[in-house]
């Protein structure tokens, strides 16, 4: 009896190794293929922060001035460039263990709150990716690039914030589960569309949801600067939400560590749950990897991209639900800093995975908190981020080249490649 | 299975009698929506709206200011497009459909404009002036789409050149005195970028969407970081200056057309020297078939012994030259400096415009016009202080690619083998 647990453990650990590492088919292939599967996405980022050093140093004008002086002088500039760099984003995305510990001797509730700050800004900061990422990865998972996840995150804020601020009187456990419906909703109608119009009239929903991303963008601009916008204000923005719509923060300010990470956590359990553990899921990574089979088998494949261009929408409104709801509680003009963007980039690397989005996610938001940290400290200007993710990206999507940099042998079973079908033919 | 039957549908679609019905019933909605819209909430019966004619007040040929009486002006559209719409429903106007839907959508907009304008005066050469600034870019965008996607490359990351070229050409013709050499510099970074593209989804096959995305990640943050870091905080490297107007004796002198047209600086002409040059090459040389059997179906092509992965080098760096030129007219073409993402987006409306103008280069052109006029009706009615938004003129681009997209307009094809990569066998 006291046994039985046991073994069940292990086969949901063994579940989830087996999801998050793909691909796997024959047990003689799985453990080159689990090595790689891991081994390239960590080669992958630690080759983006070696040339990510490389041009710190070469942008540097210390580095110069000290090669001017003397060559010595010159190697420490740039040894110095790259740790003040790179330390500036470990304090700022984890904090610094000397301020933690010492923050725990002194047993003093705000010094502690202070010290682990960084580490809960860097949850802050990955919430909106995970959600945004995770919608992502569902359209990839049914056969559609939803690129339009800024869009779909624009009318989620839009939504959220409406019901956030003129609904009154509610309590929160009304009020909150009403406006992230309402920002899922947001997202789900901007889905729906370049989801409708690719499955009956084969519009490319590249081409369409960046159509939708500018049709969201200008939306949110007219409303804030007229229907929307905050009573008495001249800027563009919107009243503050209630108190009752605002996502519980945990440990109070300065922090801003809120309930939308578990949210998002949440998510990312549903989303696995739906794609690898329901029939419905089945048929949605069917259709999504293999079209044809799945028309052969008789699945459904219109309602099918139309519901994850749907739901692929609706998570991404969430992610603007969450800033509004969670971090801002107002909707301000271009409130996103290009979530929508990064999140293609981290669910390809999540390899389209729930959970390796989530830890991808966590990633960026830890690098994206620290890189605030750093260009104030540094002076290099927080875009190394940007430079970094497409350069991750690049050798996710080519793993040839990480192969041939560090001279890995290539997995004999072909593995799975990242596509999305372009607009031409079928 | 959607996208093959889609396009069958859409070839039925364009030639169908319920087609012509639903066209004519659009004709006779905007109509009614003039008299909605516009004649219904006329304040004033006897305005006037003021066309300015003239695109420079000190120039030697002026012309006549157009004074335009509003309420019959929006009766006639009214009446004219409800009548097309009647015909359109009885007899219809079969192969002149799209033809006469210009006409309906044009008669709409002059409506919408005069109604706007009533009491007021707005200069129609400037107007006009504006919209090819603005298509400059948006057509060169969408050439540059064109050659790459001919030759079966998906080029999405016509932003992201266009970025680096601008970001390039500025820095460059700042510190070398020298626009030329800036222009230069910011065509070679667009190729750069190019050939990024090129290798990642040529080469190794990385799938071209994906490269595409990886090629704006990363230009996006290269020239912000060098934006930030060097250009916003000494002066000197971002100041290039502006190519000089042009003009071009005898033609600018053409009432009217002649300052808007023949008036501008070099890169306007380059433009409409590429234009042509790629018109001709695609359609009516032995390279320009090569190019598009690559693009259609690069096995046949490679068993004739043409060079597919050449070929599609070619197409790509070629692509890269243009948005890098695209790119470069936005700093040293316009504004003359480098201020952080100041494509705002235009290398995707440049891609709008190469499907609505279904991958052929004049088509492109009319698209980059046409989005272009709304841009620049948008910048001038947001001066004019309008009743309708100038976001939602904003919009329209956007949404009227969607419809074409659709199929509702008629059918865009691309190439065939668009987006995929090649394998020598």
């Amino acid at each position: 009896m006291e046994n039985k647990p046991e073994p069940k453990k292990q086969n949901a650990i063994l579940i989830f190794l087996e999801e998050l590492i793909r691909p796997s088919s024959s047990p003689k292939g799985r453990r080159r293929g689990v090595s790689q599967a891991i081994l390239i996405p960590v080669l992958a980022l630690f080759t983006g922060l070696v040339i990510g050093a490389i041009f710190i140093i070469l942008t540097s004008e210390e580095v110069y001035a000290g090669f001017g002086k003397s060559f010595g002088a010159g190697l420490a500039a740039s040894w110095n460039s790259v740790a003040s760099a790179y330390s500036a984003l470990f304090t700022g995305s984890l904090g610094d263990p000397p301020v933690i510990f010492s923050a725990l001797q002194s047993g003093d509730a705000m010094a502690i709150k202070k010290a682990f700050n960084p580490i809960l800004e860097s949850l802050v900061a990955a919430t909106p990716y995970i959600f945004a990422s995770l919608g992502v990865a569902l359209g990839f998972r049914s056969g559609v690039f939803n690129i339009g996840a800024e869009g779909q995150l624009y009318m989620g804020a839009i939504f959220s914030c409406v019901v956030g601020y003129s609904l009154t009187g509610l309590s929160p456990w009304v009020h909150i589960p009403l406006a992230m419906g309402a920002g899922a909703l947001g997202g789900a109608l901007w889905g729906f569309v370049p989801g409708w119009l690719k499955a009956k009239t084969g519009g490319h929903e590249v081409i369409n949801t960046i159509m939708m991303n500018y049709i969201a963008y200008n939306l949110s601009t007219w409303l804030l600067s007229g229907p929307m916008r905050r009573p008495g204000e001249y800027n563009p923005i919107s009243p503050n939400i209630q108190p009752s719509a605002m996502l519980p923060n945990f440990f109070g300010p300065p922090t801003r560590f809120h309930l939308g990470f578990f949210i998002a956590l949440g998510m990312a359990v549903l989303v696995y749950w739906l794609l690898f553990k329901t029939t419905w899921g089945f048929e949605l990574r069917t259709v999504g990897s293999n079209p044809k089979a799945a028309r052969y088998a008789g699945m459904n494949i219109v309602v099918v991209t139309i519901v994850g261009m749907t739901l692929s929408g609706a998570l991404a409104g969430m992610a603007g639900a969450n800033e509004v709801l969670g971090v801002n509680h107002n909707l301000a003009l271009s409130f996103s800093s290009g979530y929508g963007f990064d999140s293609i980039a981290l669910a390809l690397l999540g390899k389209n995975n729930p959970f390796g989005v989530v830890l991808a996610s966590l990633l960026f938001g830890t690098l994206r908190n620290g890189a605030t940290k750093m260009q104030v400290v540094s002076g290099v200007p927080i875009y190394i981020i940007s430079i970094l993710q497409a350069i991750i990206l690049a050798f996710i999507a080519a793993p040839a080249i990480i192969r041939t940099i560090y001279r890995l042998r290539a997995p004999k079973e072909g593995e799975e490649v990242l596509s999305v079908r372009g607009w031409g033919g079928g | 299975m959607a996208t093959t039957t889609a396009i069958y549908h859409r070839e039925v679609l364009a030639a169908s009698p319920r087609r012509q019905r639903v066209m004519g019933i659009v004709f006779v909605i905007i109509a009614v929506a003039i008299w909605l819209l516009f004649i219904r909430t006329l304040a004033d019966p006897t305005a006037v709206a003021t066309y300015g004619m003239t695109l420079n007040v000190e120039a030697e040929t002026q012309i006549q200011d157009w004074v335009v009486p509003v309420l019959p002006a929006l009766y006639i559209s009214m009446v004219v497009n409800f009548v097309l719409g009647i015909y359109q429903l009885l007899r219809g106007f079969k192969r002149w459909t799209n033809l006469v839907l210009g006409v309906v959508v044009a008669l709409f907009i002059f409506a919408f404009l005069t109604w706007s304008t009533s009491g007021s005066s707005i200069s129609l050469a400037g107007l006009f002036s504006l919209t090819l600034s603005s298509a400059v870019t948006l057509t060169m965008a969408a050439l540059s789409g064109i050659m790459s996607e001919r030759a079966g490359v998906v080029n999405i990351a016509i932003e992201g050149m266009m970025l680096s070229g601008a970001m390039t050409a500025s820095l460059i013709g700042s510190v070398t005195h020298s626009l030329w050499i800036g222009l230069l510099a910011g065509i070679a970074a667009g190729m750069l970028m190019a050939l990024i593209h090129g290798i990642l989804s040529i080469k190794y096959k990385t799938d071209q969407i994906i490269s595409g995305t990886v090629i704006n990640i990363f230009a996006t943050g290269l020239t912000s970081y060098i934006s930030t870091k060097f250009l916003q905080i000494y002066q000197d490297l971002n100041n290039p200056g502006v190519f000089p107007p042009i003009p071009i004796p005898g033609l600018v002198s053409i009432p009217f057309i002649g300052p808007i047209l023949f008036n501008n600086n070099i890169c306007v002409y380059i433009m409409f020297v590429v234009l042509i040059v790629l018109q001709i090459g695609l359609f009516n040389t032995r390279w320009g078939l090569r190019l598009r059997s690559v693009g259609e179906h690069p096995k046949a092509a490679d068993t004739l012994g043409i060079n597919v992965i050449r070929t599609r080098y070619m197409a790509v760096l070629l692509s890269g030259a243009m948005a890098g030129f695209a790119g470069s007219y936005f700093s040293i073409g316009s504004v003359g400096r480098f201020d952080n993402l100041m494509t705002g987006g235009r290398g995707f409306i440049g891609l709008a415009a190469m499907i609505f103008g279904n991958w052929n280069p004049l088509g492109g052109f009319g698209a980059g016009m046409l989005f272009g006029f709304s841009d620049a009706l948008a910048s001038k009615l947001s001066i004019l202080g309008s009743a309708i938004p100038s976001e939602f003129l904003l919009m329209a681009p956007y949404i009227a690619t969607m419809i074409v997209l659709a199929g509702v307009v008629g059918r865009t094809q691309a190439p065939a083998a668009d987006g995929t990569a090649y394998t020598k066998e």
